[in-house]
């Protein structure tokens, strides 16, 4: 396992190093792609794992009132915990590859999901949930009719914060090999400190940051047409 | 259990924390790095936020510049940083990153802290003849002063999270024994790679214990009954750990 030698210092002033090069784009258009899709894919699926297990324990702490203080310490302590070690602690069991990666992804969207679902449901008012109650919705009716939808602009947040801070966060993914675009930057620093490598990587990851939250933000206003009738009246 | 063992068993050998270069080497190069990066940020966010909050503009700004951080990652940032060479070389490059990490939770803090001031008591010290600068350093500082600490330790215990991540450019911090192990391979140095992650992760946990203590303590007695208001502002701004 010899793809974490130790970065090259060796820089060489006299030969050009810019930060910007379509030869070096050309060169690693393969890689690049690559390395974009793996990117891509592994948010995804990070963030929509994240969903899976927040939606449910928001709706949970919502329900159990005593719940919701110790699952939302919880993760809050799993969210002070630095990412390298994190990754630190899973690799040695689950091992140098893309699920030590994804499951320490999946931990940090976590607290930012469960987060907003929650305050999304709690900013239900009283006076709703009591005409849903005349109207004989159950529990679950209830939930799915009323509050979930009520609620989306909450959890549209919290996916989108969870998104964007999970692609910065991939890059560390370096640590075992896994780092998306951060590998482009990884390659970069440990050959001759290459700028192009590292600036082109560093662009595209905000850059992939910024279209997936104008993404979201674009499904959140269409899977919620009241709110924006509500503000053109 | 046999990595918990190789990890109890390295985080015990003296030699690992007294080795140049060994753990007692990296937290101080941490803490050093650190604070640096915590005093810039500090030099630059406080300022701005709270003269913002006391002229009432800029809101928006605060809340785009936290928003367009949060896209960076930290690694690219370090990386730029240190390849452009403005920091110089080895640890310390790693603190102009750090900084501007730091500076959205103190930013934000300052200016909403300074924001909440009860308008009406902004009224009655304006009735008292005090002028800008007097209200600014006689009511609305002292006021803001549990926020501003708040957005403080955030910073703080995101630049000490942050700063593990100064091993995977130049090198410098606890960082580098989780690297290093990593550079052994699992088999050989999965216990170094636990036990580093260990020392990161309850240095961290640490710092966040220790300055909730301080922003306790520096809120004047009878704003202590509003804490539940201040930490749910805190949380708001927290972005950090990562």
């Amino acid at each position: 396992m010899s793809f974490l030698g130790s970065p090259a210092l060796a820089f060489q002033p006299s030969a050009p190093n810019p930060w910007f090069s379509w030869h070096y784009i050309q060169q690693n258009a393969d890689q690049i792609l690559t390395d974009t899709r793996f990117h891509f894919i592994t948010t995804i699926e990070a963030v929509a794992l994240a969903m899976v297990v927040a939606i449910p324990l928001a709706v949970l702490c919502y329900w159990v009132r005593p719940l919701g203080a110790p699952i939302l310490a919880l993760s809050g302590v799993l969210y002070t915990i630095p990412s390298l070690a994190l990754f630190a602690f899973l690799a040695p069991f689950v091992g140098i590859g893309v699920t030590t990666i994804l499951i320490g992804l999946v931990i940090y969207a976590l607290l930012l999901v469960i987060q907003n679902t929650l305050t999304g449901l709690q900013q239900v008012p009283e006076e709703v949930r009591d005409a849903a109650r005349g109207m004989g919705y159950g529990r679950f009716g209830m939930l799915w009719h009323v509050e979930l939808p009520l609620a989306l602009p909450g959890i549209i947040t919290g996916i989108r914060l969870a998104t964007v801070s999970t692609v910065a966060l991939l890059t560390v993914g370096v640590i075992v090999g896994q780092g998306g675009l951060g590998q482009l930057i990884f390659s970069g620093l440990h050959t001759n400190l290459n700028r192009a490598a590292i600036a082109t990587g560093a662009i595209l990851c905000v850059a992939l940051g910024l279209l997936l939250d104008i993404a979201i933000a674009l499904i959140g206003r269409l899977v919620t047409p009241w709110a924006r009738r509500r503000a053109a009246s | 259990m046999t990595y918990f063992h190789q990890a109890i068993v390295w985080l015990n050998d003296p030699l690992n924390w007294t080795n140049p270069g060994g753990i007692l080497d990296a937290l101080r190069t941490h803490l050093v790095i650190s604070g640096l990066a915590l005093l810039i940020a500090c030099g630059i966010a406080l300022p701005i936020g709270i003269w913002f909050g006391h002229v009432g503009r800029g809101g928006g700004l605060v809340v785009a510049f936290s928003n367009g951080t949060r896209a960076i990652p930290t690694y690219a940032l370090l990386a730029v940083i240190y390849v452009a060479g403005i920091a110089g070389i080895g640890a310390a490059s790693a603190v102009p990153a750090l900084a501007i990490f730091g500076i959205p939770p103190i930013l934000a803090n300052a200016y909403t802290g300074i924001r909440e001031v009860d308008p009406e008591v902004d009224d009655a010290a304006r009735g008292m003849g005090m002028s800008g600068l007097q209200r600014l350093s006689r009511v609305e500082l002292p006021l803001a002063l549990p926020y501003i600490a708040a957005g403080i330790r955030t910073a703080a215990v995101q630049i000490v999270a942050t700063a593990t991540l100064a091993a995977l450019v130049a090198g410098g911090g606890l960082g580098d024994i989780i690297y290093a192990g990593f550079g052994l391979t699992i088999a050989q140095g999965g216990g170094q790679i636990l036990a580093g992650g260990l020392l990161v992760a309850i240095l961290a946990l640490l710092v966040n214990g220790v300055l909730g203590i301080v922003v306790r303590f520096v809120t004047p007695k009878p704003l202590r009954a509003r804490k539940r208001r201040r930490r749910r502002t805190a949380a708001v701004a927290t972005e950090a750990g990562v």
